[in-house]
């Protein structure tokens, strides 16, 4: 039979399409084209500016590793770093002991469940600049509604300066993270938990468990999957939280609130030195690589087992 | 519309005699009424902040602009953003090279820019030579060499505003002239319940502004005049960070070091502070609300304000304003016709309207608008006229470039003070600064 005038074409679409392997990286190519654009470009330049001499309308040259050198030597640079590690450290920590028992209790059955359940979320659905200037206001070292109800009920007697003492404003801005994060862990581990069989539970009861050991044996082990999930997510928004205390406090007073976004930014563009924000704000990377890889592997054993 | 002397006759003539020298300058435009020959459907994008005279902004997007569009011939785009907003603009128009053909800048912005703006030094030349000389302050921002970065539009100036009332109760009638005699009154006051507000926390007008010019009133200064040599570390700085300590403690609201530019205001006007460093906006606030802000008396509060500059130091009187200037950016394609419009905004004529509308609030970048009949109008803005004069740039005695910005923008001077009156020691803090200003200019 001849062939028809005009089928070898389609014929090959066709054999491509049917092919799995190139329709694979067909279907691939979007993904790829996008994540090229936007996470590895960004990244590439972003390493590239770090070993440069490159300031703003400077394109600059290569230095090598002079920029991590000049921030390794910061006394800011070492204060922001202490910081993030700190202000990651125990956020997670309570967002995730705050969200497993907001979790727990949400699991339960109430009147009005669904209702709560949505306004647990709003701290976390609010944009986070909008809430931080609502919390700028109540931590006011003038205004201070805080200071205004612990002042009534006779449990201060002199103002608290939040955001003006060192250690306090830290604390501070912890406290808003926190109260932003939480919605999200009590959430996701309030779907995590809906997945644990009742049956278990009543077993364990059966057993003659306690709620204790009960959470402790049976929800906790089957909920340690998700929560890995949700702390890994949790640490890289709050390792690179930069809105926060932007608006808080600005990093001060005397950099005690700098996070490594924070001073990035005032070094990157508030001084144009591209090269050295750059640096420092790279800087972050080698953690939240570790701290991925880490918890990867983990899920990865604990799926496998 | 007169402003010193010179009415619209002369200064149109005078106008056509410039025109001889530069064709197509402001002045040919404004005497001829007559659109220079610019490309045909020219488009100019200029970039300015949301200013915290809302009526000037509002000036000039219905009436200089369409006004400026008409005489340049050239369709100009006005876009405000927050102050705190230009930078990132900046930093991704210089970059990406595309934007608005002329942004504005606060500080010593342009110094950080050099690369990629145009040299306007013919327009900032000719507004000195027009205007009695442009102030030293705004001159030192935006001149690298001799070369000008960006053409000086306004300088914000910042006073004390205090409670009048206040200090006479504590046997000031005079606002105290030097620091001893300031915190002796604010000691008295705060005793009172009306303690010094002043912030030292990181917000880029109302501290620096502060710590700046307190430490040069002692004699401190960040490098020598060849820009090089670190001379934090002194006596006289250890004296001024030493008082600092004291007086924060004896005479400030210790909620200072959060503030940022605006708390001030706000603890003023609710009455709970005697005194700080501002801008005119606390008063102009006052008015525009003057039976919403009471004093504890129930006097309209606008009646018990008045403005005073930062007092003498052992080594002398200084202030830090916020100069304006306004960059042509190097990616612009409409280069000339940008440098005509800045021509134009900055020409006696069209100038005096914004600075009228302003009350006092900004004041011109040249000596000439101190003469202004607007001074006459409300003796407790007066202070405002010439506090201009007082003005040094940061950076000092070194020049205002990218070394001392960067200074600046890392709050090292404010810090060090923040530093001491959070409990480190005096030498620490001041061996702290000096550690880190000598890192950046290395």
């Amino acid at each position: 039979m001849l062939p028809r005038p005009g089928a070898a074409r389609p014929a090959l679409l066709g054999r491509l399409l049917e092919d799995e392997r190139s329709l694979a990286y067909l279907l691939l190519t979007p993904t790829i084209v996008l994540l090229a654009l936007f996470i590895a470009y960004p990244f590439v330049l972003g390493v590239w500016l770090s070993v440069s001499s490159a300031t703003v309308g400077v394109a600059g040259h290569f230095v090598g590793l002079k920029n991590f050198d000049k921030a390794w030597n910061d006394s800011i640079f070492r204060t922001a770093a202490f910081n993030t590690f700190l202000y990651t450290g125990v956020t997670t920590v309570f967002k995730l002991a705050l969200g497993i028992w907001l979790a727990v209790l949400l699991n339960r059955h109430f009147r009005g469940k669904r209702l709560i359940r949505a306004f647990v979320l709003l701290p976390f659905i609010i944009p986070t600049v909008l809430s931080t200037f609502a919390w700028k206001w109540m931590f006011d070292p003038t205004f201070s509604v805080i200071n205004w109800g612990l002042w009534k009920l006779d449990l201060i007697t002199a103002r608290v300066n939040w955001l003006g003492d060192p250690y306090l404003s830290l604390i501070s801005v912890m406290i808003v993270n926190v109260w932003r994060g939480v919605p999200f862990f009590a959430i996701s581990l309030l779907a995590g938990l809906q997945t644990i069989s009742p049956e278990l539970h009543e077993a364990a009861a059966i057993d003659g468990a306690n709620a204790w050991q009960r959470f402790w044996r049976v929800t906790w082990p089957l909920l340690l999957p998700v929560t890995m999930v949700v702390v890994l997510f949790s640490v890289i928004q709050t390792f690179a939280d930069f809105q926060l205390v932007y608006v808080l406090t600005g990093g001060g007073p005397a950099n005690a609130t700098h996070l490594f976004a924070t001073y990035a930014y005032q070094i990157g563009v508030g001084t144009g030195l591209l090269s050295e924000g750059a640096a420092i704000s790279l800087a972050m990377f080698p953690v939240l690589f570790l701290v991925v890889v880490l918890q990867l592997w983990y899920i990865r054993r604990v799926e496998t087992r | 519309m007169d402003t010193n002397g010179m009415d619209r006759r002369q200064f149109i003539k005078v106008s056509a005699a410039a025109t001889a020298a530069a064709t197509a300058g402001v002045e040919g435009i404004l005497a001829a009424r007559q659109a220079p020959a610019f490309a045909q459907g020219t488009a100019l994008g200029m970039l300015r902040w949301n200013d915290f005279v809302p009526a000037s902004d509002e000036l000039l997007k219905k009436t200089i602009i369409p006004e400026a569009e008409k005489a340049l011939g050239a369709k100009i785009t006005l876009e405000t953003v927050n102050a705190n907003d230009i930078q990132p603009r900046v930093t991704a128009a210089v970059q990406s090279k595309s934007g608005p053909d002329m942004i504005m800048t606060l500080n010593n912005w342009p110094q950080l820019y050099e690369e990629s703006v145009v040299d306007v030094s013919d327009v900032a030349e000719e507004l000195a030579k027009k205007q009695g000389g442009i102030y030293e302050q705004s001159r030192a921002v935006a001149q690298s060499g001799k070369k000008w970065l960006a053409v000086p539009w306004a300088i914000v100036g910042l006073t004390i505003a205090y409670r009048k009332s206040l200090f006479e109760e504590v046997g000031y009638s005079k606002f105290p002239e030097t620091w001893e005699q300031y915190r002796d009154a604010g000691k008295k006051l705060k005793a009172k319940g009306f303690p010094i507000g002043q912030t030292l926390g990181h917000t880029f007008g109302d501290a620096p502004a502060f710590s700046y010019p307190y430490l040069w009133s002692w004699g401190g200064k960040e490098v020598e005049k060849d820009g090089k040599k670190v001379v934090l570390s002194s006596k006289e700085t250890l004296e001024s960070v030493k008082f600092m300590v004291a007086f924060w403690k004896e005479a400030h609201d210790e909620g200072g070091l959060a503030w940022d530019d605006s708390n001030n205001n706000r603890a003023f006007l609710s009455g709970t502070i005697c005194a700080t460093l501002n801008g005119a906006s606390i008063y102009i606030e006052s008015l525009r609300k003057p039976d919403q802000y009471k004093t504890a008396k129930g006097a309209q509060m606008r009646t018990d304000i008045a403005h005073a500059a930062l007092p003498k130091g052992p080594a002398g009187q200084f202030a830090f304003h916020v100069p304006f200037s306004h960059m042509v950016m190097g990616y612009s394609k409409n280069q000339k016709a940008a440098k005509e419009l800045l021509r134009y905004l900055g020409s006696k004529e069209v100038f005096d309207k914004w600075f009228v509308s302003q009350k006092g609030f900004a004041v011109g970048p040249t000596r000439d608008w101190e003469k202004h009949a607007l001074w006459k109008e409300d003796a407790v803005m007066l202070p405002f006229k010439d506090a201009a004069r007082l003005g040094r740039a940061p950076g000092y005695a070194g020049p205002a470039g990218k070394k001392a910005a960067e200074v600046l923008t890392k709050y090292i001077i404010t810090d060090m003070y923040a530093k001491a009156v959070q409990g480190m020691s005096a030498e620490d803090a001041v061996k702290w600064a000096h550690g880190e200003i000598q890192k950046i200019y290395g």
